[in-house]
């Protein structure tokens, strides 16, 4: 008698383990959020990624509808081209334009995907031709003062 | 010159006790691997160890888990909420649980409830001369008394870690959402788009079959290789919680740096 008891108590405990998993799965992490494997692929290049990381979410209209899958740097032109991937349900016009953004102040780097007018839509392994840089703190500081010196050097005259 | 001759040679000697220690407990790691099959074909006696080690463990891992979870929602809502970010509470909570917390203060205390016992347990065994019992009737006491708590351990702590992650997110919630009056949405949400499950719920995870590893040798070479006298059972039962404890945080570091440096 004492033995199955110590079977159901030990089969409790798996099994509570396994609604542990689940709940991870499921609410905490996001495993059937998005699955990496599913949706196309289209490319976008960028003069400057900034934060942009891979597994970083592709958003549009705030909407998660994809991530980064990869990001590397062009030997010859010296762009930074990210590798998105993008849930087969959302399509994107050609002419749409992906944009590095931040999420509020200091958050995370996630790439914006703006859609455009046209009738045609981008397909598996294309390419995205309009892209906004992220923008980069020192040089908007950078360009900031350059304005305010012209400014000033204008007003002597 | 004396002095420094006396020095090194205590130095030197007690280098080579550790390292004999060290070549002692492989040997013994390899005597368990290779009686584990033999002995996880006995089922029940895997079974009714997992009960003592991993079920008995149970409330210790819940209530700390609740506690762990609350305070770092406390403390981490005191810091996010500067910078006006408190709805990052979720993934800030979930993050640390998973990849850290969970898995490591899991093993600590997996340590001092369950791998104290069995080294007391085992060593006491050698005290009152038990295994040489079994010995003599031809039970080999590693395959029947040894490999089992082993196992056990193995298959436990990686249960019972994910089960403290999983009871320190909902004490971050009833902290976060219930008392402090974080949006639950943003709470659950900003949560699962940090929160990866390969990347930190498997590793997390892997970590824990780790230390279960390391708590579950450390404990039954320190019992099996305890001096067969009262005070040499207490000098392994101690032994076992201070030296598993060091172990996890170690391989903790090293784990940590080899799973979570390369990504980026």
């Amino acid at each position: 008698m004492s033995r199955s008891k110590t079977n159901v108590a030990v089969g409790a405990f798996v099994a509570l383990g396994m609604v542990a998993i689940a709940f991870m799965a499921l609410k905490v992490g996001n495993l059937v959020s998005f699955d990496s494997g599913v949706g196309y692929r289209l490319e976008a290049r960028f003069d400057n990624i900034g934060g942009l990381r891979v597994r970083a979410p592709v958003k549009s209209a705030g909407v998660v509808v994809g991530r980064v899958e990869a990001i590397h740097l062009d030997k010859d032109t010296y762009e930074a081209v990210a590798d998105l991937r993008i849930r087969p349900e959302y399509r994107f016009s050609s002419d749409t334009i992906a944009a590095i953004v931040t999420s509020g102040l200091l958050g995370e780097q996630y790439l914006s995907l703006d859609a455009g007018g046209d009738s045609r839509y981008l397909v598996d392994g294309e390419r995205i031709i309009k892209t906004q840089s992220a923008m980069v703190l020192e040089k908007l500081i950078g360009q900031f003062l350059y304005n305010k010196a012209a400014e000033t050097s204008g007003d002597r005259k | 010159m004396t002095f420094m001759l006396d020095f090194l040679e205590g130095l030197g000697a007690a280098a080579l006790r550790v390292l004999a220690r060290l070549g002692l407990a492989t040997g013994f790691f390899q005597a368990v691997l290779a009686r584990a099959p033999g002995s996880a074909k006995r089922f029940g006696l895997l079974v009714r160890e997992v009960y003592f080690s991993g079920v008995r463990s149970l409330a210790i891992i819940v209530v700390s888990g609740l506690f762990v979870g609350m305070v770092l929602a406390v403390q981490g809502y005191e810091v996010l909420q500067r910078f006006g970010s408190a709805d990052a509470l979720g993934s800030l909570v979930a993050l640390s649980l998973v990849r850290e917390l969970g898995p490591v203060v899991a093993a600590l205390l997996f340590a001092g409830r369950a791998g104290s016992a069995v080294t007391a347990e085992i060593g006491l065994m050698r005290a009152t001369e038990q295994l040489a019992a079994m010995d003599m009737m031809a039970v080999d006491p590693i395959t029947r008394v040894v490999a089992p708590r082993f196992l056990a351990a193995v298959a436990s702590l990686p249960i019972l870690a994910v089960i403290f992650s999983s009871a320190g997110v909902i004490g971050a919630y009833l902290v976060g959402v219930e008392l402090i009056g974080i949006d639950s949405g943003a709470f659950w949400s900003q949560m699962s788009a940090s929160v990866d499950f390969r990347l930190d719920v498997l590793n997390g995870l892997f970590k824990a079959l780790v230390f279960g590893v390391a708590v579950g040798l450390i404990s039954v070479f320190e019992g099996y290789h305890a001096a067969p006298t009262a005070e040499g059972v207490a000098g392994a039962t101690t032994r076992t919680v201070v030296i598993s404890s060091l172990s996890v945080l170690t391989l903790d570091f090293i784990l940590t740096v080899l799973m979570f440096r390369g990504l980026n």
